[in-house]
């Protein structure tokens, strides 16, 4: 790669969200926008070679993008074209093109239109990942295993709908504004875990460029949103998770679980971060949300240097804290598991059977380990025979057949 | 923008009677605050009837148009400047008449 190729690539993940954000707000128009900033970038991919880098690489593909978009109005004859003549004129005017906050602000629109609550939630995904990060339609139609036809028209639709029942192109009030956050996170959660369990026969099993995706977005609410507590918890939850990464897959493709990994293996810089993120929150003496509660039991597991370390009583006692926030089965499953290190397996299968989670792999791949612990080999097999059947993830799959076989008959 | 909130009632699994004054309050609000256009409750769907004179001749049959549980029970139309004012306005909607409500966006308005 090129010096100007390499300075696009990062010009491309610093600037892409600012350019069509900007450009959506002055047309009031995701389809231009996104057409405007795509051909913005194509034509720096031509120009920059021989032109030299522009000294500031956003601005010239902002105006770059305006002049795109206003071309496209004018030859579709549209009424407004005259409008927005003038108010691209006014903008010329007023000298520098945006003061920095409104354009932190036109991002944050973008953010809350791609995640509202009126889009299904994989439109939500899709549009959020090509209008904010910037992805293209085959890398999105990639990572969620989908033709490209539909990815493209997944997004289509959304925008079409964003437009006919008019979803506004705004940071919601002070009251919703919470709710609307966690809708946001909701999807960029959304987003990692796909990449960190990815699904599908033939993929890979963790992939990297999802995750990654994740948490560059996350970063970015987290600028956009320092104060709130729940996006510094689901920041610092992706960065300890993201740290076991490179320990959570064997040589052989087969998942490696928390207490098999190689702690020497996670990555230290990461868990730092994170660790200093959960601090954080703890010490600001608010109540914490879902994410941040899960930041600090990766916490406690990232703190410990073996496995035989880890204070499982601060584990239970924080699920304690994650159940009242969410009484959903699948936390009282993760509660059981940490319950069976601190009370053993009897005590937690008691806690397991009655949830009612039978089409979840993880439900019948706990309760086969807990089985397998207690001695009871058949009912074992059968529930990893049933977690096996429902696993989507191939390394998961590899050792929980492992398991399985390794019953004693 | 123009919306219909439409009520959908379930045949299957019928709501509770709204309490009595409720959906007038809302109305009254709706009409304080600007949004006020049209709204109207239906009656019973074994009132209803098809025409169908697509083919020139005129055939009447009893009945509604489909099969289904959920029916069309009553509707609002609002005037609103975003699809979250009227989903706002449609949970107060949904409180007052106890029932689910389907927001969508006229494309004219006559």
């Amino acid at each position: 790669m090129s010096d100007v190729d390499e300075v696009i690539a990062r010009v491309h993940r610093d600037e892409w969200a600012r350019v069509v954000a900007t450009i959506a707000r002055r047309f009031g128009d995701l389809d231009i926008a996104e057409d405007a900033a795509a051909e913005a970038f194509a034509t720096a991919v031509e120009r920059w070679p021989a032109d030299g880098v522009p000294p500031h690489p956003g601005g010239w593909l902002t105006t770059t993008a305006g002049n795109k978009a206003l071309d496209r109005v004018r030859r579709e004859g549209r009424r407004d074209a005259k409008q927005q003549e003038a108010q691209m004129l006014t903008d010329q005017l007023a000298g520098p093109p945006e003061p920095v906050g409104a354009i932190d602000d036109d991002r944050l629109r973008m953010l809350f239109t791609c995640a509202h609550p009126a889009l299904a939630v994989e439109a939500r995904v899709a549009l959020t990942l090509r209008m904010v990060g910037g992805l293209t339609v085959a890398e999105i139609a990639h990572a969620f295993l989908v033709q490209e036809t539909t990815m493209a028209q997944r997004i289509t639709r959304a925008k079409a709908k964003i437009k006919a029942a008019g979803i506004p192109y705004r940071v919601p009030a002070t009251a919703d504004l919470p709710s609307r956050v966690a809708g946001v996170l909701a999807v960029l959660y959304l987003v990692f875990n796909e990449g960190y369990l990815a699904t599908g026969e033939d993929t890979d099993a963790v992939r990297a460029d999802l995750t990654a995706e994740a948490i560059r977005l996350t970063r970015l609410v987290r600028e956009l949103l320092p104060d709130d507590g729940e996006v510094v918890g689901l920041l610092a939850l992706m960065l300890l998770t993201e740290a076991r990464r490179p320990a959570r897959v064997s040589a052989v493709g087969e998942l490696v679980t928390l207490d098999q990994q190689d702690r020497g293996a996670w990555d230290s810089r990461l868990i730092a971060e994170g660790h200093v993120l959960v601090r954080e929150r703890l010490s600001s003496g608010q109540a914490p949300g879902r994410y941040q509660v899960l930041a600090a039991i990766n916490a406690v597991h990232t703190d410990a240097r073996d496995a035989r370390d880890t204070d499982w009583s601060q584990v239970v006692a924080l699920y304690d804290q994650l159940v009242r926030l969410d009484p959903s089965p699948v936390v009282a499953l993760n509660r059981a598991v940490a319950v069976a290190e601190l009370d053993g397996p009897h005590v937690a299968l008691a806690l397991v059977d009655p949830l009612s989670l039978d089409g979840y792999h993880a439900f019948h791949a706990t309760r086969a380990d807990l089985l397998r612990r207690l001695g009871r080999s058949a009912e074992a097999r059968e529930a990893y025979d049933r977690a096996i059947a429902l696993a989507g993830n191939t390394a998961e799959t590899a050792y929980l057949t492992r398991r399985r076989d390794e019953l004693v008959r | 923008m123009h919306y219909l909130l439409s009520v959908i009632d379930d045949s299957a699994n019928p709501s509770p009677a709204d309490e009595p004054g409720a959906v007038d309050t809302f109305n009254q609000q709706l009409k304080d605050d600007g949004y006020w256009v049209f709204a109207g409750g239906l009656e019973r769907l074994d009132a209803s009837t098809v025409v169908d004179a697509r083919s020139g001749e005129t055939a009447i049959t009893d009945g509604p148009f489909a099969e289904t549980k959920e029916f069309l029970a009553g509707f609002w139309v609002i005037e609103a400047d975003d699809l979250d004012v009227a989903l706002e306005l449609a949970a107060g909607g949904s409180k007052a008449c106890h029932r689910k409500i389907e927001v969508r966006p006229f494309d004219g308005i006559a």
